[in-house]
């Protein structure tokens, strides 16, 4: 039950961050990748300020035996670069570019109730089951 | 280049930092990477298993999002002038490469980065250069 709330919080505390931000405003998302016209850098400290402060929690985070509410700590173990990695970052990076949103936005934009926003997150999700349903095949 | 008037370095920033502190928090206390697509692509594995954390984490950023719809909506996100095209066809993308890449901007990058693992700056540099070609291209149609 802890475990449920604290994920609750963080997801909560996240998205305030999103909103703060401006990654929430995809008009702001594309002005930052939008490098060779009028260019709005602040998605830099967005993902600047978030990766430092990480920096010097992280390591401080997993100096403990275990998390809170858990038993264990659940970090990716693959280091692997291998094709699936780089041609799912492009395809995600094409996505991106299309629309200025990604999967934490769109989820944290979703309270706006527009049709708008609920096509992109059916789409989104469409995106995640085919991957689901056909994962297997793509090795 | 211009730097566009938009431009809001203490508003992202300081975003930036609570969002870092919320993937933290999460990390302290469950033990998890705050990755969106991984945490929603979750959502739809077969065999399903409810699993409530993801439902609770997905429900806390509605929440939160309301928030900011209620108290900032410029901050939020107007699709009006986005075609229905611009809206499938990247959400389509972006769930499928994200599941695919093993993660996106939450996952491998304000997680992955930090925890120095090379997949995820391969990733980053990736989908950003791809996207910023994107843009480009987007322009010039």
């Amino acid at each position: 039950m802890k475990s449920i709330l604290a994920a609750a919080v963080s997801g909560f505390i996240f998205a305030l961050g999103l909103g703060i931000s401006g990654m929430m405003n995809p008009e702001k998302v594309i002005g930052f990748l939008d490098i060779t016209g009028v260019w709005d850098p602040s998605l830099a400290l967005v993902m600047g300020g978030a990766v430092a402060i990480n920096l010097v929690l992280f390591p401080l985070i997993l100096k403990r035996a275990k998390p809170v509410c858990e038993a264990k700590y659940e970090i990716p173990t693959n280091k692997t670069i291998d094709r699936k990695l780089v041609i799912g970052s492009v395809i995600f990076g094409i996505g991106w570019g299309i629309a200025g949103i990604c999967p934490g936005p769109a989820i944290a934009n979703l309270a706006i109730l527009n049709l708008e926003i609920g096509l992109f997150v059916a789409s989104m999700f469409v995106g995640m089951i085919l991957f689901a349903r056909f994962s297997h095949k793509l090795n | 280049m211009t730097i566009s008037p938009d431009f809001t370095p203490l508003y992202s920033l300081a975003g930036g930092l609570i969002i870092g502190l919320a993937a933290s928090l999460y990390l302290f206390t469950t033990g998890r990477i705050a990755g969106y697509s991984g945490i929603i692509g979750g959502l739809f594995k077969a065999p399903t298993v409810f699993e409530k954390w993801r439902w609770a984490f997905v429900g806390g950023t509605i929440i939160g999002g309301a928030f900011v719809v209620r108290l900032a909506p410029e901050f939020t996100a107007d699709l009006s002038a986005t075609s229905t095209t611009a809206l499938v066809l990247g959400g389509l993308l972006v769930g499928f490469g994200a599941r695919l890449g093993s993660g996106c901007t939450s996952g491998h990058g304000v997680c992955g980065l930090p925890r120095l693992s090379i997949r995820s700056l391969v990733a980053v540099g990736v989908f950003m250069t791809t996207a910023i070609v994107t843009v480009f291209v987007r322009g010039l149609l």
